[in-house]
């Protein structure tokens, strides 16, 4: 291992460390530009110049690994003077805009200018002017503020996929981005922003809305699909201003898709902030104890069996346990979370999560996807399984098989066929891919949505099954079986039991119930995305909806009560995301107006028909979810579990795979109320089906 | 002066032709199998001997630089010769005249250095200006596959050998060896941090040698009279002969082939007709292309014209492209053109360069006119020294060395003009 | 008379393809470099396409050439707007490029544009009938300064009257021989070489001449 010396200090580390990293592991501050660590080292912006004794020139620390006997110095005069005269060269064509830039308080140029530059300009000359560029709805370019690191075209090339920013021209008059101009078509784009060190590049939707030291920031999860990124809430007032990713590197390392960064204006609208209650055929705005009343009223009388109750995807599990166990006291079993149909949560847990976690991509060496598209579905997952076949240089190729639908997922992979049939010939060794996962070490099969919910979905899951205990995804210290969710809430769910319980109806049940009169009382937590129409037209020709939500989205509109619940930046609530990583979102902001946050809606209610749930403050609540499931008494833990007995083996039908997401930008009433998500349907969606047509 | 009978360059005007027939009677791909058969290790060895220097501007001791790539391919990988032919430097054109009239004189180069260093193939990278001589290039090539001279079995010698020609597209940046290498890869022209060097890690991820049109083109002559005789050429260090390009304020500009240390008043005197109006009428001289720094008169009477000689007068003998400069010359203009040139041609990749190079134009421009202070003299050469050393490439250098140069030996005359321009404005105010 | 207008501006054609022939050639310069290294032909492959159009390189054969390397056209356009030879919009039949660096302009260069200027009306970044102008930095022809670049062709030792007897020639439709305007054979001494006295110039030989190749 590599001993040197750096001011003063003898430090050994690892080969290939770089000079940078050396220091950083001292403690030193080495200032950067272009360097990111997660992107490929350019070395071209020059700040980390350091001094290495017997080099004629200083060396730029993030390029140079560190090797034995080197002697550095990075606070020498050499350094010191290297420094300042790049900080001089990036500010000569930098316009001094600070108060009307919307990086300003938090942007690397401002604050090493502070800490390294000149006090004063020695520059005499106008500065460049460089014309705007149209990078699509979310990202606002101001490019004569640019420094040309270039960690936006690294972004998009290595970490994102599309290869749409370049550097055009050279010398001064080198100018970033797509030559022809077009929005950039990556669902990550948003983290060009985060990336852009200065404010050439920042977020439309914000732009001009608020000072990062007016924010309060928030801590927490997000649930716009299953996979649960660590994100910052940055709220003033009671309003949410933005949101941006955190670091967890097992989750989202320091990524977010562009719904989970954009889709926050949907929040402030069609929000449900007051409960309703249907009178003559119309929703009326009602006080809660006359919602209540009005539930109450349908509900006295009924049987246990003539109630039930669906949970949507965004379900919190706080607010589940309570609408369950408020079931169960009505002597209800009739209970699904799975709007979506999935054939999947009976059988133990390893049988519905992602079990290698989202890391364990990094291991695998064969990926076959089923009935997902990750890119659409999942972008951090599929961004992980670009990252692993990026390396496939240095630690061996990846080798992607998809049976589904054939899209760009930013990497190469084999096509091997639309549906079951293609599955089935995997399952008995007819497929060549057969092959590919026995070869490999650390095989792994990625079983989505599109795979589980139709009727052959059992038989589909127990074959997806058979195929990673064949093939040798399944054995010691590897579970190479990984079910892809798309909704945030339902592992959560599917933990709790959220499901039919002895003799009850699940959702296809629920919905013949409606309509035979079988089913008198549905419940809605948040679910938007079945068929409300199945529920019939009214109370008197179907069911009464009592609906719990945020958004006056689709079920709302069928509902006989609005009972106004919180949105997940509004409430500290528990999901369980795909790799069944028990995580906690947190409370940014209160919901608007009458809303409350969706367990204590329960509680309240319980009480008013005498059935008084026993919990008073979210720490009961979550003593009680982990009374019913010891996985919540963890937090942010990856589960290791072998795989047991699930699916169920049968005949399989021939139609191919369909992922269920057609359009990544609107997939719940948080993205489907968002302004900012429907231009991006417009302008990425749209143009992308009209040049397929 | 170098006796004719030490002529490596004997076709340098283009009395003779160029093909092949001619070639060969000019001694080129004389039993060249022979050559080839001395093996990695004697070429090596002769060219170390030689004490040859790189042609192209550093002047590192080609055979050093050989003796870097690997002995024995590990992983498959083959080994590739690239030669520098992108001749764009300011004040050269020595390499176009070997392209364009002893293209096979370069081609046998070629192959004798590609057993030299183990190499598979070799590409020519051609500036895309020089288009005619880019053909005269592949006419020779295809010339010495039809003979059997490249290609499979190369002059019968069991070693196979391909030679492509490539052509570059008008950027300056490309002379830099691993800019070469980029643009050769299909990329923009931008030069690549180090390490990994070439030898590790060049075209394509292979092993790679790059190497200057003039020091491959006298490969053959070294193999075939044997390196002492190229190292008892010149002095010390500083060996063999060397292709001046006279230009500028002479009588009569030429190219000429001499030996390395003659002193540059006899160059200039001797073979371009001296300085125009004579040798007192001179103002200075940039004796190695734009890169390096302009040395006035006093030091032109005396210097040497090799590597250490020129070195030693803080400035050096890059390409040899020896620009001339009388007393009518506007000194400062002459530079302003050169810092023209090196923002135009700055790949724009790092900081230093990027912006410094326009900066530096900006105000030396201003100065020739006298708009300037005298402070700002010092705050120029600041920003030189604010490049030199900074960037990824030495273009950062040269950039900054002809500026540097023009404020260490014509300070004077900057100030003279920013107070003239002074006195002038004071007397259109009154 | 034009001045010199931005990509932008410039209708572009809808649809660019090579030729039969030159898609042969394409195929030819893609197999000098190894396989999966197609990406090499980019520069000559645009080459290509700006002598198939005329002398300039409209984004749609960018896109062309993209395409048949399997290139994101991102690359492409980064590779067609650095390098200086790339015309991103139309020139006229003879594209003048006059060097303006240090050794020519010791040596008169300002006086070759102002014989280009009266002779064919085009100034500087400008295009006159046939004509269109432009600075060019260092040629590479610098012992036989000043010069300038028409098309493929230098033409060196100028002054002010042979440049305009050179562009009269052009606009005559004549093809002026190439190379030195006063008579020099190449970079020898004006008044005869100073080394190899002994040797004899054969002065039918012509080492330089245009060659359709490669």
């Amino acid at each position: 291992m590599p001993k040197l010396t750096i001011d003063g200090i003898e430090i050994e580390v690892e080969p290939g460390t770089s000079v940078l990293q050396a220091c950083e592991r001292l403690g030193i501050e080495i200032p950067r530009f272009c360097f990111h660590d997660r992107l490929s080292v350019p070395a071209n912006c020059r700040m980390c110049l350091v001094e290495l004794e017997r080099s004629p020139k200083p060396i730029a620390s993030c390029a140079n690994p560190a090797t034995d006997g080197m002697v550095i110095h990075t606070d020498s005069e050499l350094t010191k003077k290297a420094r300042k005269g790049v900080m001089e060269f990036l500010l000569i064509n930098h316009p001094l805009d600070c108060p009307i830039c919307d990086q300003g308080g938090e942007c690397d140029l401002q604050d090493q200018a502070v800490a390294y530059g000149l006090d004063h300009s020695r520059y005499q000359e106008n500065k460049r002017a460089v014309k705007e560029k149209y990078l699509g709805p979310l990202i606002k370019t101001f490019m004569t503020r640019c420094i040309h690191c270039t960690r936006c075209i690294r972004f998009a090339n290595e970490i994102a996929g599309v290869e749409e920013l370049g550097a055009t021209g050279r010398g001064e008059h080198m100018e970033i981005g797509t030559y022809i101009e077009s929005a950039i078509t990556s669902e990550l784009s948003g983290n060009l922003i985060d990336v852009c060190p200065v404010g050439a590049l920042t977020s439309k939707p914000y732009a001009f809305a608020a000072r990062p030291w007016e924010l309060k920031r928030t801590d927490s999860i997000d649930v716009m699909d299953a996979v649960g990124s660590s994100i910052r809430i940055d709220s003033r007032g009671g309003e949410v201003m933005r949101v941006l990713p955190r670091l967890h590197e097992d989750v989202n390392e320091e990524w977010i898709s562009d719904k989970t960064r954009f889709a926050c204006d949907g929040l402030k609208r069609q929000r449900l902030d007051r409960p309703y209650v249907r009178k003559d055929g119309r929703l009326q705005p009602a006080t809660w104890p006359e919602a209540f009343a009005a539930v109450a009223d349908r509900l006295s009388g009924l049987k246990g069996e003539e109630i039930a109750a669906i949970a949507g995807d965004l379900a919190d599990a706080e607010g589940l346990m309570a609408l369950k166990d408020l079931m169960a006291s009505l002597g209800s079993p009739n209970l699904d979370c799975r709007q979506d149909g999935a054939k999947i949560g009976e059988g133990p847990r390893s049988g519905y999560i992602f079990n290698t976690g989202i890391a364990g991509i990094e291991s695998a060496d064969a990926i076959l996807l089923v009935g997902t598209n990750p890119r659409w579905e999942a972008p951090m997952v599929n961004a992980r399984i670009r990252k692993r076949w990026l390396l496939g240089g240095q630690i061996g190729a990846l080798k992607v098989g998809v049976v589904g639908p054939d899209v760009d997922l930013t990497y190469r992979k084999e096509h091997l066929g639309a549906g079951p049939r293609t599955l089935e010939s995997i399952a008995q060794g007819k497929n060549a891919f057969a092959d590919v996962l026995k070869a490999a070490e650390h095989p792994m099969v990625i079983v989505g949505m599109g795979a589980l919910t139709r009727s052959d979905g059992a038989a589909v899951l127990a074959m997806a099954r058979s195929i990673s205990e064949t093939y040798g995804a399944v054995k010691e210290g590897w579970n190479g079986f990984n079910v892809l969710h798309t909704a945030a809430g339902r592992v959560g769910a599917l933990d709790l039991g959220f499901m039919p319980g002895e003799g009850g109806r699940d959702l296809p049940g629920i919905l013949d119930g409606a309509q035979s009169g079988a089913v008198k009382l549905v419940w809605l937590y948040g679910a938007d995305e079945f068929d409300v129409s199945q529920l019939g037209p009214d109370a008197d020709n179907g069911a009464f909806v009592v609906y719990q939500g945020h958004h006056g989205d689709r079920a709302a509109h069928r509902a006989d009560v609005i009972l106004p619940g919180a949105a997940y930046t509004e409430k500290n609530a528990t999901y369980v995301n795909t790799e069944g990583r028990v995580q906690r979102a947190r409370m940014a902001v209160f919901p608007p107006g009458d809303a409350r946050e969706d367990w204590r809606i329960i509680r309240a209610f319980s009480e008013t028909i005498g059935r008084k749930l026993p919990y008073d403050s979210l720490t009961q609540v979550r003593n009680r979810l982990a009374e019913v499931n010891p996985v919540f008494g963890t937090l942010d833990r990856l589960p290791e579990e072998g795989l047991g007995d699930f699916g169920e083996a049968g005949k399989v039908g021939s139609a191919g795979f369909v992922s269920p997401v057609d359009n990544f930008y609107m997939t719940d009433p948080i993205s489907r109320a968002s302004i900012t998500m429907a231009k991006c349907m417009d302008e990425i969606v749209g143009r992308a089906s009209a040049a397929a047509e | 002066m170098l006796r004719d009978e030490d002529r490596i360059f004997t076709n340098l005007y283009g009395w003779y032709g160029a093909d092949l027939e001619a070639s060969r009677q000019r001694g080129i791909w004389d039993n060249t199998k022979a050559l080839v058969a001395l093996g990695r290790d004697e070429v090596v060895e002769q060219v170390k001997i030689s004490g040859l220097r790189g042609r192209g501007g550093a002047g590192f001791p080609t055979g050093l630089k050989w003796s870097f790539m690997p002995k024995q391919s590990k992983d498959g990988r083959p080994s590739y010769l690239v030669i520098n032919a992108d001749e764009s430097e300011p004040g050269t054109c020595k390499d176009r005249e070997i392209l364009r009239y002893d293209p096979h004189r370069l081609l046998e180069g070629a192959l004798l250095s590609g057993v030299g260093m183990g190499a598979s193939a070799c590409y020519i990278y051609i500036r895309g200006e020089f288009y005619n001589e880019g053909s005269a290039v592949q006419v020779a090539i295809d010339e010495a596959y039809d003979a059997g001279l490249l290609g499979k079995n190369a002059c019968g010698s069991g070693y196979d050998y391909d030679v492509y020609l490539h052509r570059g597209a008008g950027a300056y940046i490309c002379g830099e060896e691993t800019a070469l290498l980029e643009s050769l890869e299909g990329k923009k022209g931008q030069p690549r941090n180090k390490p990994p060097f070439p030898a590790m890690a060049g075209l394509y991820g292979c092993p790679t040698t790059v190497n200057n049109v003039e020091t491959i083109a006298v490969v053959p002559e070294i193999l075939r009279r044997g390196g002492e005789w190229f190292g008892a050429l010149g002095r010390p260090k500083n060996c063999g002969t060397k292709l001046f390009c006279i230009s500028g304020h002479v009588t009569q500009p030429c190219n000429v082939e001499e030996e390395l240390g003659i002193p540059l008043k006899e160059l200039i005197d001797r073979h371009a007709g001296g300085v125009r109006g004579g040798w007192d009428n001179l103002l200075g001289v940039i004796p190695g292309g734009s890169s390096v720094p302009v040395i006035p008169k006093d030091i032109c009477d005396t210097v040497l014209m090799d590597f250490d000689s020129l070195r030693d007068v803080k400035t050096a003998l890059g390409t040899a492209g020896v620009i001339v400069m009388d007393r009518s010359t506007d000194i400062v203009e002459a530079i302003v053109r050169l810092a023209h040139f090196y923002m135009h041609e700055s790949c724009g990749q790092c900081t230093p360069c990027r912006e410094g190079t326009g900066w530096m134009w900006r105000v030396l421009r201003r100065m020739g006119k006298g708009q300037a202070t005298v402070e700002e003299i010092d705050t120029l050469y600041e920003v030189t020294k604010e490049i030199e050393g900074h960037t990824i490439c030495a273009l950062g250098d040269a950039a900054a060395w002809p500026v540097q140069g023009l404020i260490r030996h014509f300070r004077p005359e900057l100030e003279r003009r920013i107070q003239a321009y002074r006195r002038e404005a004071q007397a259109r105010a009154a | 008379m034009t001045t010199a207008t931005s990509q932008a501006e410039v209708e572009q054609p809808a649809s660019f393809a090579f030729t039969a022939d030159n898609l042969k050639r394409a195929k030819e310069i893609i197999a000098r470099y190894p396989e999966a290294r197609q990406q090499s032909a980019v520069m000559p492959l645009l080459d290509l396409a700006q002598r198939q159009n005329g002398n300039w390189l409209p984004r749609a054969a960018m896109d062309h050439v993209a395409e048949l390397l399997e290139m994101p056209r991102i690359r492409v356009y980064e590779v067609a707007s650095f390098y200086t030879m790339y015309n991103k919009t139309p020139v006229a039949k003879h594209f003048v490029q006059v060097c303006r660096t240090t050794p020519c302009w010791l040596c008169g260069s300002d006086e070759i544009t102002r014989a280009i200027k009266d002779a064919t009306g085009a100034g500087v970044g400008e295009t006159s009938g046939d004509f269109t102008v432009v600075e060019v930095e260092c040629l590479g022809a610098c012992v036989n300064a000043p010069m300038v670049q028409v098309n493929d062709d230098y033409y060196e030792d100028l002054d002010y009257d042979r440049t305009v007897a050179l562009m009269d020639a052009l606009k005559n439709g004549e093809r002026p021989a190439i190379g030195s305007q006063t008579g020099r054979r190449g970079s020898e001494a004006a008044s005869g070489p100073t080394t190899m006295l002994k040797a004899r110039p054969r002065p039918e030989t012509d080492g330089g001449t245009k060659k359709d190749k490669g």
